[in-house]
């Protein structure tokens, strides 16, 4: 038997030592993640119990004649009821594990077709914009919907200040990639970063919107926290979480979710009672709150402000 | 009714556990700490756990075979019962909660989603096994020929992983547990049924020769 000696090791072969640091603060985490999915099942009810952040209001905050004055889901199910994959896959986990996030300081890319390129502080990014509550109805792919008071400024106006060159066709926006912050992204559930994209003309309506809060106060970590994106009449996976890059471009973006399975997330993914998703029918929703589904609406209700925009589409082909 | 001796209680006690996610479940809801989807959360705990209680009877044979204890075999009937049971209320939450009976949309429903049609299928082959559990029907039926039929809870179970496969959106880590549960205890079964031969050099026939 051959023993090595020590000298045989290279020492390219050495873990580093941060390295290893990591891998065991990964395992600890992990084996902690693991602990609480088996507390958590074992004692059913547990994950929904609901945590409490420091909720901190936002002050001046406009009325606006694009919201819905249908009955406000409550801020306990919004917050607790999330797909948040880069935080956890299963709905009351995001709500625990982003507890901790860190949203401050933040700072978000502003690149590519645009004359003026920057790195902004989130509250440079913030400050020139009038803060509105926006009531929409959210439409999950999944079936469920809910209406909340979002907190936030028309995507439009911040994409003005950038100065778009004729080549800006499209916006894709990325979210953070922090996988010591976001174990989800741990996995390799979907690509991570998180992507999404509109079209120009779909970022540039006046119902799109960059979301810094809800229910009059700072969005919760669960909820997309700092910046997130709401576009009311698509799906809420295109209403993209936690942004820190916002790229225009001229070639359409591929987001995540159609990445993942193109033949079920298409890139405009707008909701639409008559286009099934390949395995379920979008026909109608759940409500949170209430007992009974309703039937979708074209556009999630909104084909009065958007349905020109899809003009002489086919919306079965462009999905 | 097969005979349980004089302590029931094992059998009394697995009941009892087998029954408690189903009282934790109807504790929730008439508290109202399902969550923000109930109805979503009374098929996900329904569902999960036909599949569980079918792996948990599926593991019976090979459990007692390891271990010896031969008692566990008085288990099977009632944990595949209460499979069922779960099925039932599965399927009943479907019908009821997710599609207020709207026969057509079940219709098309089961004919036009996979993992539904999957699903459906599986629990439709459960009714069978179940009207054909009692003593009685074991009796008519034949040893043979009742445990040919009931063989069917094999293709059954895989149906309840591919049916819990194909309805998650991406993270599929839960289902592929499952099907990898599954999946040892087809291995171990297949082992039982003819590796055991292989590896003695006998086949089935030869060996049944030999026995004659």
């Amino acid at each position: 038997m051959l023993i090595k000696r020590a000298s045989d090791i290279k020492s390219s072969e050495i873990t580093a030592k941060t390295l290893y640091l990591d891998r065991r603060r990964f395992l600890q985490t992990a084996a902690g993640g693991a602990l609480t999915i088996v507390a958590a099942s074992l004692v059913p009810g547990l994950s929904r119990l609901g945590f409490a952040q420091s909720r901190e209001k936002l002050e001046g905050t406009q009325k606006s004649s694009l919201s819905t004055d249908e009955p406000l889901t409550p801020y306990k199910d919004i917050t607790n009821y999330n797909n948040f994959y880069e935080f956890d896959t299963t709905k009351y986990a995001p709500a625990e594990v982003a507890k901790d996030f860190r949203t401050k300081p933040w700072s978000v890319v502003v690149e590519g077709e645009v004359n003026k390129p920057a790195v902004y502080q989130l509250e440079d990014l913030i400050k020139p914009h009038a803060l509105e509550e926006r009531i929409y109805r959210l439409r999950c792919v999944e079936g469920w919907s809910m209406v909340i008071p979002w907190v936030g400024f028309p995507l439009g106006e911040v994409i003005k200040r950038f100065e778009p060159t004729s080549k800006a066709n499209y916006v894709e926006f990325t979210t953070l990639l922090d996988p010591v912050q976001m174990p989800g992204q741990r996995r390799s559930v979907l690509k991570w970063p998180y992507v999404e994209g509109l079209r120009m003309d779909e970022a540039m309506h006046p119902l799109t919107i960059l979301a810094v809060g809800l229910y009059g106060e700072v969005l919760p970590n669960q909820n997309g926290a700092p910046l997130r994106l709401v576009v009311p009449w698509k799906y809420g996976f295109k209403s993209i979480k936690s942004i820190v890059k916002i790229r225009l471009v001229e070639q359409q973006p591929v987001g995540s979710w159609e990445l993942a399975a193109p033949q079920e997330y298409g890139f405009y993914s707008n909701v639409n009672p008559d286009v099934s998703h390949p395995r379920w029918s979008q026909a109608r929703e759940r409500r949170i709150g209430e007992f009974s589904k309703r039937k979708t609406l074209l556009f999630n209700g909104y084909a009065d402000q958007v349905a020109q925009l899809y003009a002489g589409m086919d919306l079965k082909k462009y999905f | 009714m097969m005979n349980t001796g004089k302590r029931p209680w094992l059998k009394v006690g697995v009941f009892g556990a087998c029954l408690s996610p189903l009282v934790v479940l109807a504790w929730q809801a008439l508290t109202h700490n399902l969550g923000a989807n109930p109805i979503a959360e009374i098929t996900d705990q329904t569902g999960i756990w036909t599949l569980r209680l079918l792996l948990i009877t599926l593991a019976v044979t090979p459990a007692r075979r390891l271990t010896g204890w031969n008692r566990l075999i008085q288990l099977r009937r009632m944990l595949g019962l209460l499979a069922f049971f779960y099925g039932c209320l599965h399927f009943l939450t479907y019908i009821w909660l997710d599609q207020f009976f709207v026969i057509d949309d079940i219709i098309a429903d089961v004919m036009e989603r996979p993992f539904i049609t999957v699903g459906f299928a599986s629990f439709a082959l459960l009714i069978p096994l179940a009207v054909t559990s009692t003593t009685a029907m074991i009796r008519r039926l034949g040893g043979k020929w009742w445990q040919r039929l009931h063989r069917l809870v094999y293709a059954i179970a895989i149906g309840g992983v591919v049916h819990y496969l194909w309805l998650v959106k991406a993270d599929i880590q839960q289902p592929l547990l499952y099907g990898g549960i599954l999946a040892v205890l087809l291995v171990y079964r297949f082992w039982d049924m003819y590796g055991r031969r292989l590896l003695a050099g006998i086949t089935p026939l030869r060996r049944a020769a030999v026995r004659r």
